[in-house]
């Protein structure tokens, strides 16, 4: 993900200075024959890349994105049968190879290109030139909350169109009669006279006829499966053990690898002995540079030689770095940049310093993050087979196309020689689209000539995740004598993306909200919502503190500022009243909200909470309206939304890494606890369908939990929480807790 | 070389150097719907039954539980053709995400029923909480413990 700046576009040669280069005449509509033979079984018919079409009448929707539970298969296979008028049980789904035919030219476009605001006429020459550079970029990453956004709209949906033309069009042909006479309903075709046939009688013909560049797509009210809860397709086998992960998979003479790196990210190995090669099962012990591994033959065989081996390491200048150190440097970096000037703007307008001078009243404030590790249930694993010129690979992975890319250079062999099969994710978070345990297991499996199955202990994937950033902001705001916000200023650290993650949607008219970056040892990667997951916090716990300080409600406060966009009104005013916003509640409990637009979608919260005595914190219920334009398959968005707030709340109250000498300080489950059932909240999630274009659905209840949460906090006991995860120092208010 | 029962089969494991059955049970007798989780009994997700009681495969040695019986997700369908009444509340919930953790879920759930056939909502909860999931499903799987709890008194009175 690291790869969706501009930047990467412009040194692909797509863009230039912010331009499209146009000229590349590519229709990625018409790339069947490509594709044919490596999707394509005897019988089957492929009328486009993304859909074939079996005599038995079975339709299937390939798929160019990986499953972790979010139900995206289901979703874009509902989408495709949509525009197609299928039967919806006839509906099948496989996931797309990993080859650059199916690099994801739409997500790219969503998110470079302004999605559908390219005019028409160059729709075709657009999309050549997005596949062009996202082949370039071995491109086919599920993240950013964009499949149903961007691959849904712009793949599926003109895929499932455009076989409908192409299925009436060889049915008119057959039957003598006029494209206008040939209706669809439910998978069968038929026309005025009462000829019909099934998709599977039409199909082969279907696929010679000329493919239409602009295929005519449904209103909302025509929807017939768009919008209905459809069970997903993954489901069944994961609840009777069957369902694949990469850490399942099974082959002939395959042998098993677990590593132990430096615990300080940049250490080496210093020395390290193979005494134990051909004992105990284990074949064999190798100094990878910055870890020792072990090949046996099984996984616990490894991992005793691994514990029991002698093993030292140079640890480097980074051991001597220790959290309050790395937070003492943040915050002088920031001093330094802001009294340098040296910070750069993220959004600026009108003048914020006039207003600080003015102001009937100033409020400022702190806030602060921790580094987060993913802590996926599964943890890290892949199996690769390394084959002379040739190399197989199994593994979870959110971007395979990058997998087979990243294998190939490594072992300096062609990209169509390294065959990617991805397994179901066991958790995905961000953590699966990194390929650095990908090529730790193609550096093992290059020394043997058998298949290798490289597992992480739950040790080392706590310790050597990539992280969500520590994180700093420091917010300022101007208020006039009635409380209304003359000016904002913001100043944080590290922006990744997305880049509107720090903007507010308060009508304030002096704005200024800058950054910096401060050098970091701790490896960065994409975590659930990303830049959200930290704004979300900063910006809507202090708006809530300037509503307060203006002693006004906070909902009401919120919706006075957005009063021109008609989306956060409506998910304020029914989180308001699903909540029952205003009513009484049980002594020590409190009531927050929060909201915030993120990957399309808008959502509010509401969380109600109780603090205890001893200082413990309860969230009993959750409210959670989201507005993600339309809702393709509503039972799941809400799961996802369930699934954010989970998430989210983990990161709240509980979630924390530390630095120690350089390494993460936790290590496993006791000490990075994670929400479990007896501390989760009763959800209650509302979806308003506005018919805007549809927005994500896996990130965007994240953002927001913990503001939520901690506005209930200080609702309950008068305490401001401005530091994740959340502790409340006893006494709190006096009188408040009885 | 132990035998050790698993689903009313036998298999022959090795459990030298204190193997943990969760490993003979995914690598030795090559039953992958066990997952391993945490290696230290705290997150679930290895969850399996010995002799019906819900036990933690990651942290017991193979070697202590020979000549009972061990019951992992592929052993609890009465046949073939038909699911658990767990399996279908779980369907019908759409309760997993992910899924990885949810073997270990269903293996706790169907312990907890067995045992208590109609349990409060504390008492799923202390039932579960040694689960993780970190996809959240905590409602669906409350939900879905619930709903195969009236379906299973339904089938005891008929």
């Amino acid at each position: 993900m690291k790869k969706w700046t501009r930047r990467a576009f412009i040194g692909a040669g797509v863009l230039a200075s912010g331009t499209l280069v146009l000229g590349i005449a590519i229709r990625p509509g018409n790339r069947s024959s490509k594709v044919a033979d490596v999707i394509a079984r005897d019988g089957e018919s492929v009328l486009n890349i993304w859909l074939k079409i079996a005599k038995d009448n079975t339709v299937t929707a390939i798929i160019p994105h990986a499953e972790m539970g979010q139900g995206v298969h289901t979703a874009l296979a509902m989408m495709l049968a949509e525009e197609l008028d299928a039967d919806w049980s006839q509906i099948r789904f496989e996931e797309a190879p990993a080859i650059k035919e199916y690099a994801n030219y739409a997500v790219a476009k969503g998110f470079l290109g302004g999605g559908p605001n390219v005019p028409k006429f160059l729709n075709e020459t657009v999309d050549g030139v997005f596949l062009t550079a996202v082949k370039s970029m071995n491109f086919q990453i599920t993240g950013g909350s964009s499949s149903v956004r961007f691959t849904g709209q712009y793949a599926m949906r003109v895929a499932g169109a455009a076989a409908r033309a192409m299925l009436v069009q060889a049915a008119a042909q057959k039957w003598g009669v006029n494209e206008e006479s040939i209706r669809i309903e439910k998978g069968i075709i038929s026309d005025s006279s009462g000829k019909s046939a099934s998709f599977g009688e039409i199909a082969p013909e279907a696929a010679k006829v000329k493919k239409p560049s602009d295929p005519r797509l449904k209103s909302e009210k025509e929807f017939k499966i768009i919008g209905t809860s459809q069970p997903r397709f993954d489901i069944p086998d994961k609840v009777t053990g069957k369902a694949m992960f990469g850490i399942d998979v099974d082959l002939p003479n395959m042998k098993y690898a677990t590593v132990a790196a430096s615990p300080v990210f940049g250490g080496r190995v210093k020395s390290m002995d193979k005494s134990m090669e051909g004992k105990n099962g284990v074949i064999k012990v190798l100094n990878l540079g910055n870890a020792a591994a072990v090949i046996a033959d099984g996984y616990w065989q490894a991992k005793m030689a691994l514990d029991s081996m002698n093993l030292d390491f140079d640890l480097g200048e980074n051991a001597k770095i220790n959290q309050d150190q790395i937070i003492a440097r943040y915050q002088r970096e920031m001093d330094e940049a802001r009294e340098k000037d040296e910070l750069d703007t993220h959004y600026e307008v009108g003048n914020v310093g006039v207003e600080f001078e003015k102001a009937a009243r100033v409020i400022e404030a702190e806030y602060q993050v921790p580094f987060l590790a993913h802590a996926t249930m599964e943890p890290m694993n892949c199996t690769v087979w390394v084959k002379g010129e040739e190399a197989e690979v199994w593994c979870g992975s959110q971007n395979p196309l990058g997998v087979a890319a990243a294998v190939a250079e490594e072992l300096d062999i062609k990209q169509e020689k390294v065959k990617v099969h991805n397994q179901l994710l066991g958790g995905g978070f961000g953590r699966r689209s990194e390929n650095d345990v990908i090529l730790q297991a193609t550096r093992i499996a290059r020394e043997v000539s058998y298949p290798v199955k490289l597992i992480w202990s739950r040790e080392e994937d706590m310790q050597h995740d990539v992280y969500r950033e520590l994180g700093i902001s420091r917010m300022k705001a101007a208020l006039d004598e009635s409380g209304n916000p003359l000016a904002y200023q913001s100043q944080f650290i590290f922006r990744h993306h997305p880049p509107e993650a720090a903007d507010i949607p308060y009508a304030v008219p002096n704005q200024q909200i800058r950054f910096s970056s401060p050098a970091s040892h701790v490896p960065w990667g994409n975590w659930r919502s990303v830049d959200h997951s930290t704004h979300g916090f900063y910006s809507e716990s202090f708006v809530d503190e300037i509503a307060h300080a203006a002693k006004q409600d906070p909902l009401s406060y919120r919706k006075t500022l957005t009063s021109d966009q008609p989306r956060f009104q409506a998910v304020l005013d029914l989180v308001k009243e699903k909540s029952n916003w205003g009513t009484e509640l049980p002594q020590n409990w409190g009531r927050g909200v929060a909201v915030h637009k993120s990957f399309g979608t808008y959502v509010a919260e509401v969380a109600e909470v109780e603090v205890d005595i001893s200082g413990g914190i309860k969230v009993h219920r959750v409210i959670c309206v989201a507005d993600p334009g339309f809702a393709i398959n509503p039972d799941s968005f809400k799961a996802q939304m369930e699934s954010g707030i989970i998430y989210g709340l983990s990161a709240a109250v509980s979630g924390e890494i530390t630095i120690r000498d350089g390494a993460v300080a936790q290590s496993n489950f006791h000490d990075y606890p994670v929400t479990r059932m007896k501390d989760s909240p009763k959800i209650e999630t509302y979806i308003i369908n506005s018919g805007n274009a549809p927005g994500g659905a896996g990130e965007p209840s994240t953002p927001i939990i913990a503001s939520a949460v901690g506005n209930a906090i200080f609702d309950a006991t008068g305490v401001r929480l401005r530091r994740l995860p959340f502790q409340i120092e006893m006494p709190v208010r006096e009188n408040t807790l009885g | 070389m132990i035998k050790l029962n698993i689903n009313d089969k036998d298999y022959e494991v090795d459990e030298s150097q204190g193997m943990p059955l969760l490993w003979a049970i995914r690598e030795q007798c090559k039953l992958t719907g066990t997952k391993f989780g945490c290696g230290i009994s705290q997150c679930g997700a290895c969850t399996v039954h010995v002799d019906g009681k819900p036990t933690r495969s990651c942290i017991t040695p193979a070697a202590t539980v020979e000549g009972k019986k061990i019951r992992t997700i592929e052993g609890i369908q009465p046949d073939g053709n038909t699911l658990h009444e767990v399996q279908k509340a779980w369907i019908e919930m759409q309760t997993p995400q992910c899924g990885y953790c949810q073997s270990g879920q269903i293996m706790s759930a169907v312990a907890l029923l067995e045992e208590n056939p109609s349990p409060s909502d504390e008492e799923i909860d202390a039932a579960m909480s040694g689960n993780i999931c970190r996809c959240g499903m905590y409602g669906r799987i409350k939900a879905a413990i619930k709903k195969a709890s009236v379906e299973i008194q339904k089938s005891s009175t008929l």
